[in-house]
């Protein structure tokens, strides 16, 4: 397990970059790839703690997640729900093309 | 004019319905302590006439012989919770122009029992942070030694600020893991973190969704019972909310604590914290034995874990939650030729440094190769965190920590991001297992910052810790002012 724990380095920092759809400035990337080392180096402890026969913990309320009735409860707010996006048409959210 | 910043919310509550006071006088005394304190950058958005219109509601109806619970009384938001048709930004750049459609759950019930609004604070961008330093509009200063610029804590830094400069007479927070007790502590007001589930995250931003809980910043005990009678509820639409009554927390003030137990953990008194800090932890213990509690020793052995589990639960709950920021549905975009280009730069230009940090952290320890060495891991230790109080709490009823392990600092002092993290040591474990935790302020150390103690209870238990709160406030006798605020 912990030999999956390798130190991050400027390509990895690209890859999580693009995994998080986050743009980071060339001038950045060592700062952070060392404060994401500080981090990970911090809470490598947990390594310490046996585990091995300890569920894994989601949830602290101790109750099932309630069911409700599957029926449509969207209420009809076209308006509102477009009303903060920052490019709308004909009721549809605007992206950048997407098919050539 | 000065004599209306006197009262206290319940004091208030009671001059408003006995008609010594108007909500309206009071309003614009709170409108006019805003303006007087703006240097402090406390609040994010002012609603003047909002506020006016609301308290003149609020007088119509004491003319009329009804009073709801908090009638009439002029309170602050954290820019968290959503509010309908007025700006709200998580302290994030990326939301700048985010006007919600609808009211958050905590807030509606605020406004229905008769609260009004003076406007949004400032906190840490989407709560990430421990010294409000991380807002896009700038810092928040402490009114404590105010021309020290100290940090008023954080992340709800301008709820804790405003409610000790007196330009809000209380304010709503979130906490994560430590976001309104620490700061409490650091501006000598007392901060309320309900149990997870009392009350309804639904409209709140949403940072770390199994963590995350609201609750009030006042000045009194007393104020934080009143305030949180009002905004716990059970909302169907929030699935973790608790399906419980919360009991009438008024009720339990000047209840007597003889006989009743508490825990000083071993675990909470380490190096590094401050002599001030350690002597008035020394001196609450006194007090509460005085007032004929039971000391016990306890041991919460998994304590020296609890930074580490945090630091990998909330970064990747925290991925996944602002994975919503995407240029499309509302927020800023930057634009871009392609789709992902433009997920990328507004997400690269939107988001702080902290947040990124945080995003970056959260999708390393959940992606491929990693997930069960770093969050699976975290969450198996977060589960031997909340045993470890439940073990505790069969032998004790309450906990008796120190809040922080060191008063308020000056902004700008504290760069590294680890550094930073330390900061919540005492306030995580209790939110890792869900507990409900207060800060109140005990003494002033040496420089003149104040000094708050943190006692937590058993899941449900705000009753009991308004009771045992209320015992400690009166010993502490806590009658200082920031030299900061309003006159």
């Amino acid at each position: 397990m912990s030999n999956k724990k390798s130190i991050v380095d400027i390509p990895t920092v690209n890859k999580i970059a693009r995994l998080s759809r986050l743009d980071i400035p060339e001038k950045n990337k060592q700062s952070l790839t060392n404060d994401l080392n500080n981090i990970l180096g911090f809470v490598a402890n947990l390594e310490e703690v046996d585990t091995s026969n300890v569920e894994p913990l989601a949830s602290v309320t101790g109750h099932k997640l309630p069911l409700r009735s599957d029926i449509v409860t969207d209420g009809n707010m076209e308006d509102l729900v477009l009303k903060n996006a920052p490019e709308s048409s004909s009721g549809f959210f605007v992206v950048p093309k997407v098919i050539e | 004019m000065s004599d209306l910043l006197k009262y206290d919310l319940l004091g208030a509550s009671e001059a408003i319905k006995s008609k010594e006071i108007s909500s309206v006088e009071l309003t614009n005394a709170y409108i006019e302590a805003i303006e007087k304190t703006s240097s402090l950058g406390a609040y994010l958005e002012i609603v003047k006439d909002k506020a006016l219109e609301m308290a003149k509601v609020s007088d119509e109806n004491i003319s009329k012989g009804v009073s709801r619970p908090l009638e009439g009384l002029p309170i602050g938001i954290k820019d968290m919770f959503c509010t309908k048709d007025i700006k709200t930004t998580a302290s994030s750049k990326i939301l700048d122009n985010f006007y919600p459609t609808y009211e958050s759950t905590v807030t509606q019930n605020l406004w229905n029992d008769g609260a009004v609004m003076l406007g949004k604070l400032s906190c840490d961008e989407f709560a990430m942070g421990s010294s409000n330093e991380t807002a896009a509009k700038g810092n928040v200063i402490n009114p404590w030694l105010k021309h020290k610029k100290m940090s008023p804590g954080g992340s709800s830094g301008g709820s804790a600020a405003a409610v000790a400069a007196r330009s809000a007479l209380a304010a709503t927070g979130t906490d994560t893991g430590g976001s309104i007790r620490q700061p409490a502590a650091f501006c000598g007001i007392t901060g309320l973190k309900p149990t997870y589930g009392r009350c309804s995250r639904w409209g709140i931003v949403a940072f770390s969704s199994s963590l995350d809980q609201a609750g009030p910043l006042t000045r009194t005990v007393s104020d934080a019972a009143l305030m949180l009678n009002s905004m716990a509820s059970y909302d169907k639409k929030d699935s973790t909310s608790a399906n419980l009554n919360m009991p009438d927390l008024m009720s339990y003030l000047g209840n007597s604590i003889k006989g009743k137990k508490i825990g000083i953990p071993k675990e909470y008194t380490q190096d590094g914290i401050s002599d001030d800090i350690v002597n008035f932890y020394q001196k609450s213990i006194n007090w509460l034995k005085e007032a004929g509690a039971e000391i016990i020793p306890v041991s919460l052995p998994h304590t020296k874990y609890a930074l580490p589990v945090y630091y990998i639960i909330a970064p990747a709950e925290a991925s996944s939650n602002l994975a919503r920021y995407d240029g499309v549905r509302f927020g800023q975009r930057k634009e871009a030729s392609s789709l992902d280009e433009m997920y990328e730069a507004t997400r690269g230009e939107g988001f702080g440094d902290e947040v990124k940090r945080r995003i970056m952290i959260g999708t390393y320890v959940l992606s491929s190769g990693y997930y069960d060495a770093y969050y699976l891991k975290a969450q198996k230790v977060r589960r031997l965190i909340k045993e470890d109080f439940e073990n505790v709490f069969k032998k004790v009823d309450y906990i008796l920590t120190p809040s922080t392990p060191t008063t308020s600092f000056e902004l700008g002092k504290k760069q590294d991001p680890l550094t930073m993290y330390l900061n919540d040591i005492f306030t995580v474990p209790a939110s890792l297992a869900g507990l409900p935790g207060i800060s109140l302020p005990i003494g002033l150390d040496k420089l003149g910052l104040p000094i708050g103690i943190q006692l937590i209870a058993n899941s449900f238990d705000e009753p009991g810790l308004i009771s045992t709160a209320h015992v400690l406030e009166k010993s502490a006798d806590f009658n200082f002012i920031a030299d900061g605020a309003a006159k």
